[in-house]
């Protein structure tokens, strides 16, 4: 971890009219949550809804696509990353600085909203605010590190993150019963799944799988986009 | 502190941008000389640890610059691109490369660097308000802030007005008579002159030729010069300019002559004997390739040969 590099990561991502893509749909989860308490639609079901369709599935992944690419690809785009790289430290402690900032960042915008719009629905009943907030916050871990290294591999990072999270997580994976054993969000759940008793949810992937396929994805995509920033190379300029 | 580049080439795919560069950078400055496009751009990031080399090796004071950080102790580098942050004020930006420097005092040194650019009055200022000049100083100071031993500059004049320039030339001139390694780029010969004690000339991606000012100037000076001449009798002068050997070869045009002179000094001489014997008035004599792309290719075509 590197102090500076972190401290002019969070100013680029904060700073200005940046903060209000963070903020636009934690405060609409909040706000729907809100709306159902007011129209009684507080109960155990609506919320499991919610959480399922709303704050994991829709939520976290463009969340983690603004965190985890942001934290990096606009700096390589113009440029300004090579201030941070023409210095004397090794470029994975640069990569695993900005994959700390985009994570932290999801937890403040991703995982401590989706808690709150839970507890305004059922409280803490059967723990699933604590359960929707943890699986959040576990998905919201992997889903920085493979955006943070799509943003170091590609110029196209958020196409292609849209279409992963978009298609292939929720078109796909709710058409195609073995795609959602390989999808971030899906982890999630099994995870938010293992700590909530709610009756009214069930994770169809098992925690054996989930946990170990979120160590590793996220490991493995935080060491390859240090491996790849330590080649970075500058091209095409003349 | 030395750069040494050995059989160094880059190519992207079929497209060759080094071919084949031996050379090194000690202790002065140097200018790296070349038309756009000549492949300085390509070379300098090489030195820099920002490209891998397609072939050969880029080594400061013996250890590979390629993927290894440790070389930014020594390194400061003025990249071409803005490369800035807008959101920080200039202090901040300085400040930010002074800490990742590690260095003991990090607000001395940015002071310092500031100073050095001329840049302590504006730094309070978002660097998204600063002019391009400003900018670049500011780059400069974010190089230079942890002392390097090596400076390696991108076309660092670009976009720079006259006063910026010449205050920045005296930096580089001062800093190169202190024993530091200076390298920069430029497309501009007399920029390069005016800087570098050593010249090192790029076209087209090859080393087309090295020396200080002087020889470099020697060797464009010497080259084949065409000159378009205008008298009262083209014919007659072309048929006893031709007799001499240091005339290459003589195009009649419908107005003018178009004279190729292989040897500079002696065709300078020979001319305005020439037209007095024969009596002809010379009417108006100007270079017709003066310009630096026709420099830099007699260099290219020299080196092939």
């Amino acid at each position: 971890m590197n102090a500076v590099v972190a401290g002019i990561t969070y100013r680029a991502l904060l700073g200005r009219r940046r903060i209000i893509l963070l903020l636009l749909l934690p405060l609409a989860l909040i706000g729907l949550a809100v709306l159902l308490r007011i129209f009684d639609g507080d109960d155990q079901a609506t919320t499991v809804t919610l959480m399922q369709t709303f704050a994991i599935s829709t939520m976290l992944p463009l969340l983690g696509l603004i965190a985890g690419t942001g934290v990096i690809a606009p700096e390589i785009d113009d440029g300004t990353i090579i201030h941070l790289m023409s210095k004397p430290i090794s470029r994975p402690v640069i990569a695993l600085t900005k994959f700390v900032v985009a994570v932290t960042l999801l937890a403040v915008f991703a995982a401590l909203p989706t808690y709150v719009a839970a507890w305004i629905l059922v409280g803490n009943e059967d723990n699933i605010a604590a359960g929707f907030a943890v699986g959040s916050l576990a998905a919201g871990v992997a889903y920085a590190a493979v955006f943070l290294l799509l943003g170091v591999v590609t110029r196209h990072a958020v196409t292609i993150g849209i279409l992963y999270a978009l298609v292939w997580e929720s078109l796909v994976g709710n058409l195609i019963t073995g795609a959602r054993t390989y999808s971030i969000q899906r982890w999630g759940q099994a995870i938010a799944d293992q700590i909530s008793t709610s009756a009214f949810f069930e994770s169809d992937v098992s925690l054996s799988f989930a946990v170990p396929a979120l160590i590793v994805v996220t490991i493995a995509a935080v060491l390859y986009a240090g491996r790849r920033l330590r080649a970075f190379s500058l091209t095409g300029d003349e | 502190m030395k750069i040494e580049l050995s059989e160094v080439s880059r190519w992207y795919g079929n497209v060759v941008a080094v071919n084949d560069v031996t050379m090194t950078i000690s202790a002065g400055v140097t200018g790296l000389l070349g038309p756009n496009g000549a492949g300085k751009s390509t070379l300098l990031h090489m030195m820099a640890g920002f490209l891998a080399p397609s072939n050969g090796t880029v080594t400061l004071n013996g250890s590979p610059v390629w993927k290894n950080h440790r070389v930014y102790r020594d390194i400061g580098l003025v990249p071409e691109r803005e490369g800035v942050y807008g959101f920080l004020t200039g202090w901040q930006f300085v400040l930010s490369a002074a800490r990742l420097h590690g260095l003991s005092d990090p607000e001395e040194a940015a002071r310092k660097a500031l100073a050095t650019v001329e840049m302590e009055e504006p730094k309070d200022r978002r660097v998204e308000t600063y002019s391009k000049g400003m900018r670049q100083r500011v780059k400069v100071a974010a190089a230079l802030v942890h002392d390097p031993a090596v400076l390696l500059l991108d076309e660092p004049f670009n976009g720079m007005d006259p006063r910026q320039r010449l205050h920045l030339m005296d930096l580089i001139r001062g800093m190169g008579a202190a024993g530091k390694t200076i390298l920069f780029s430029s497309h501009i010969l007399e920029e390069v002159e005016r800087v570098a004690q050593h010249i090192e000339v790029l076209v087209a991606g090859r080393h087309a030729a090295s020396g200080n000012f002087r020889e470099i100037r020697r060797l464009m000076t010497d080259r084949p010069h065409l000159f378009m001449i205008r008298s009262s009798d083209d014919r007659k002068l072309a048929a006893a300019l031709v007799r001499d050997a240091s005339t290459g070869g003589i195009t009649l045009r419908p107005d003018s002559l178009e004279v190729q002179a292989t040897e500079f000094r002696r065709f300078a001489t020979l001319l305005p004997q020439v037209a007095r014997e024969e009596g002809v008035r010379l009417h108006q004599i100007s270079p017709a390739d003066e310009d630096l792309e026709s420099v830099f290719s007699y260099l290219i075509n020299r080196s092939g040969a």
